[in-house]
């Protein structure tokens, strides 16, 4: 009695949450157009964004799927950082640092959602960039692997005394360079609204740059990107805060040219392209419809099967699977996980997964039923009973699942996002397949299917 | 009627070699064919409406040729193979090379046959291959000895957990000189993905085994008097049919994969479906007798 109450209130549960999902699985801007008798339906809908904060907690997402490169198309590249110059212990930060420039660069740059990680590995240090959408790598490249060498100069002693016959030989390197250069910036002047450049120094380039600015009143310090002179504003007065602002004829174009090269100066280990993916999004796309629809009709194949085999057993064995996919679909899209075609393929296998629970529960329930117990019972025995190998293999594919993640970023195992993708979706299919093959199907079996209604039906 | 299964395990042990041995020598002899994943390089792929699609597997040897002397004409570009990949598309092999240099291959193509468009292009420098093995074989030691501890824990015997390794690295190395025979004869690649579904072979792979023994556990508890081989039998006919059941879904999932799939996924998912039989087969047919012929060996000894 008290099981078939919990039951009633877990269908309930079920239910809802099944529906939940639904909502969040809707894609965009669905049309939705057929007729009903009298009633005309048409109607577009989508599903709904989420947009929650908690204090300081914020929760938004547009559920949409995000596609991994190799859907949409796009480029990752992996750059290694050279670090021989790098004391060892400090070889962790830099590349950090790096990833900031980067992260700076690419923004300027204007990719949607670029994907930047840092890799270590071994003595190596590396960074994996993925950039979708980008038509022209070429660019991508050069703006982010620039391993351009930024330097301040200025006139030596005997120029000063004539500084408008001074030329680009004539000045000297002040010892202050990218590396003591934290930030690059664009500002709008407060009286003329001009863009204008700003710069932030470090504290040794602070002082190194109230040096200079002390010795320079009135004089051009020149910055040299690559031994080329980028630009030679005037010193007006000696500067001591590690802030200063270049000012001058700047189109706004310009300045965000200067900024950014001013930031990849400002990178303290230069970057070597070590791989290049780029994937056309044609070549994705195509094989990401086939690739779902075969995942759709080995899913009917699945369920044709299960019926065949277990009859009304199967069926309800089969709207769990429903269940578990509208679930898994849901997850997706509010943790997000990027999808990528591997990704599907621990997806379509997580299936089959799926229904092993089942299997091994109605194979159990068949035994029982054969040493003469009646159904109900066997039933009940046949969850507990297939429960230890349940419990068993599952622990054993998460094992793997687990090293494949390599949730730690150990430098001694895999780090590639692909093999990633794929141990997280084997994983939730794992964890998400417990819940629909055991909870699921145990409280549609115990609600919708009755043996003695059944008995007294065909009798 | 009882069926024994057990009474043939030494015909199970042919039958895996039979398969097994063929593979290792290809193995062994030709290795596998590595994709630049491993080995460094670059590999593009051009679609134009120019190109001829090669017809009943005959690719335009003239238009073939033009292609390559388009491209080898560019300083610093060696071409290791060029492949018609599909409709109007070429797969080319080259030495790694930069953005540049592929920009200029275009350039010289684009000449000759008019806007060519870049399906995929990728290039690999050489060390990241050699890490992928290393990190791979450290990843599979590691899975191994987990689960060699967790199924020992479990099962309170370092046989089954011994065994199941053992099935586990049956069904690797099917896969493995699967692999090395089609790379050899169908010039078939090893990449990335293929190294998960390696890994994810050995998860399934144990995954059926432990099914298996969890049944040879309980009728142990069960039946302490009957013989050890006998209980196992048992075990093996209790779960055959879910053995089949279950493997059969997943087949007929990775069959459609394989067949209407996506070129990307195609090998992928054979390696998958390769080992998912071998898995089937090596939990029943492999770990079990394993089982029961460690078990005997020890009795005769403990008998003399």
């Amino acid at each position: 009695m008290n099981q078939q109450r919990s039951s009633k209130i877990l269908i309930w549960l079920i239910l809802f949450l099944t529906l939940i999902c639904l909502i969040i699985d809707l894609p965009k801007n669905f049309h939705l157009k057929f007729n009903l008798g009298k009633i005309n339906i048409d109607q577009v809908i989508s599903s709904p964004k989420i947009d929650l904060s908690f204090g300081s907690f914020k929760f938004k997402r547009d559920l949409e799927i995000k596609q991994g490169l190799d859907l949409r198309g796009g480029t990752q590249l992996g750059l290694e950082a050279d670090m021989n110059n790098i004391k060892e212990e400090e070889r962790k930060n830099a590349l950090e640092g790096v990833k900031d420039v980067v992260a700076r660069r690419i923004d300027l740059y204007g990719v949607a959602e670029p994907v930047i990680q840092t890799i270590e590995s071994g003595d190596k240090y590396r960074l994996l960039v993925e950039l979708a959408g980008i038509k022209d790598v070429n660019e991508a490249i050069d703006l982010i692997g620039r391993t351009a060498q930024l330097d301040f100069r200025e006139l030596s002693d005997e120029k000063k005394a004539s500084p408008s016959s001074a030329l680009i030989f004539d000045y000297q390197p002040t010892g202050l360079t990218g590396s003591q250069l934290t930030k690059a910036s664009i500002q709008f002047s407060n009286q003329t609204g001009e863009p204008m450049v700003s710069l932030n120094f470090n504290k040794e380039g602070t002082d190194k740059f109230a040096d200079i600015t002390k010795r320079n009143v009135g004089q051009r310090v020149a910055i040299f990107l690559d031994s080329i002179p980028l630009t030679a504003p005037t010193v007006n007065e000696p500067i001591t805060s590690g802030e200063a602002v270049i000012t001058g004829q700047f189109t706004l174009a310009e300045a965000k040219k200067l900024a950014i090269q001013l930031n990849a100066g400002a990178l303290p280990v230069s970057l070597k392209v070590v791989e290049q993916r780029t994937i056309g999004a044609t070549l994705g796309k195509e094989s990401v419809e086939k690739s779902i629809r075969a995942g759709m009709i080995g899913l009917l194949i699945v369920i044709v099967f299960m019926i065949t085999l277990y009859g009304f057993l199967g069926f309800l064995a089969s709207m769990a699977l429903i269940i578990y996919g509208l679930i898994t679909l849901a997850l997706y899209k509010l943790i997000p996980i990027t999808l990528s075609l591997p990704g599907i393929a621990g997806f379509i296998l997580s299936v089959g997964m799926a229904v092993d629970s089942n299997i091994l529960i109605f194979e159990r329930m068949k035994e029982e039923r054969w040493l003469g117990k009646p159904l109900k019972v066997a039933m009940e025995l046949g969850f507990g009973r297939a429960w230890d190998s349940i419990k068993d293999a599952n622990i054993c594919t998460l094992i793997t699942a687990f090293i494949l993640f390599n949730p730690f970023n150990w430098g001694f195992l895999n780090t590639s996002g692909v093999v990633k993708g794929f141990a997280l979706t084997l994983t939730l299919g794992i964890a998400i397949s417990l819940f629909t093959g055991i909870v699921v199907t145990r409280t549609l079996i115990r609600v919708f299917y009755n043996p003695d209604d059944l008995k007294r039906k065909t009798e | 009627m009882k069926l024994n299964f057990m009474g043939y395990k030494y015909l199970y042990f042919l039958i895996s070699l039979v398969f097994l041995v063929p593979g290792i020598f290809s193995l062994l002899n030709w290795g596998l064919k590595p994709a630049i994943d491993f080995t460094g390089g670059s590999i593009l792929e051009i679609k134009n409406e120019k190109f001829n699609p090669p017809v009943n597997g005959n690719n335009n040897d003239n238009e073939k040729i033009k292609i390559i002397q388009n491209i080898e004409i560019i300083e610093g570009i060696k071409l290791n193979s060029i492949q018609a990949s599909g409709n109007k598309t070429y797969l080319l092999r080259l030495n790694s090379i930069n953005e540049g240099q592929k920009e200029g291959l275009l350039k010289n193509l684009t000449q000759e046959y008019g806007e060519i468009e870049e399906v995929k292009f990728e290039t690999v420098g050489p060390t990241i291959g050699k890490e992928l093995i290393t990190k791979t074989i450290i990843a599979i030691i590691l899975a191994s000895g987990f689960i060699l501890f967790y199924i020992g824990q479990r099962f309170k015997n370092w046989k089954y957990g011994i065994c199941a390794i053992l099935a586990m690295f049956h069904d690797s190395f099917i896969l493995l000189g699967t692999f090395s025979l089609l790379g050899h004869f169908k010039g078939v690649e090893v990449d990335t993905l293929f190294v998960t579904a390696m890994l994810t072979i050995l998860s399934f792979s144990v995954h059926d085994t432990v099914v298996v023994y969890d049944r040879i556990r309980e009728s142990v508890k069960n039946y302490p008097k009957i013989k050890f081989e006998d209980l196992v039998n048992k075990a093996v006919v209790e779960t055959l049919s879910r053995s089949l059941n279950n493997s059969m879904t997943i087949i007929f999932m990775l069959l459609c994969l394989y067949l209407l799939g996506g070129v990307t996924i195609k090998w992928f998912s054979l390696a998958l479906l390769i080992g998912t039989v071998s898995g089937t087969y090596s939990s029943t047919f492999t770990a079990a007798p394993l089982l029961v012929a460690w078990n005997n060996w020890e009795e005769k000894r403990k008998g003399k």
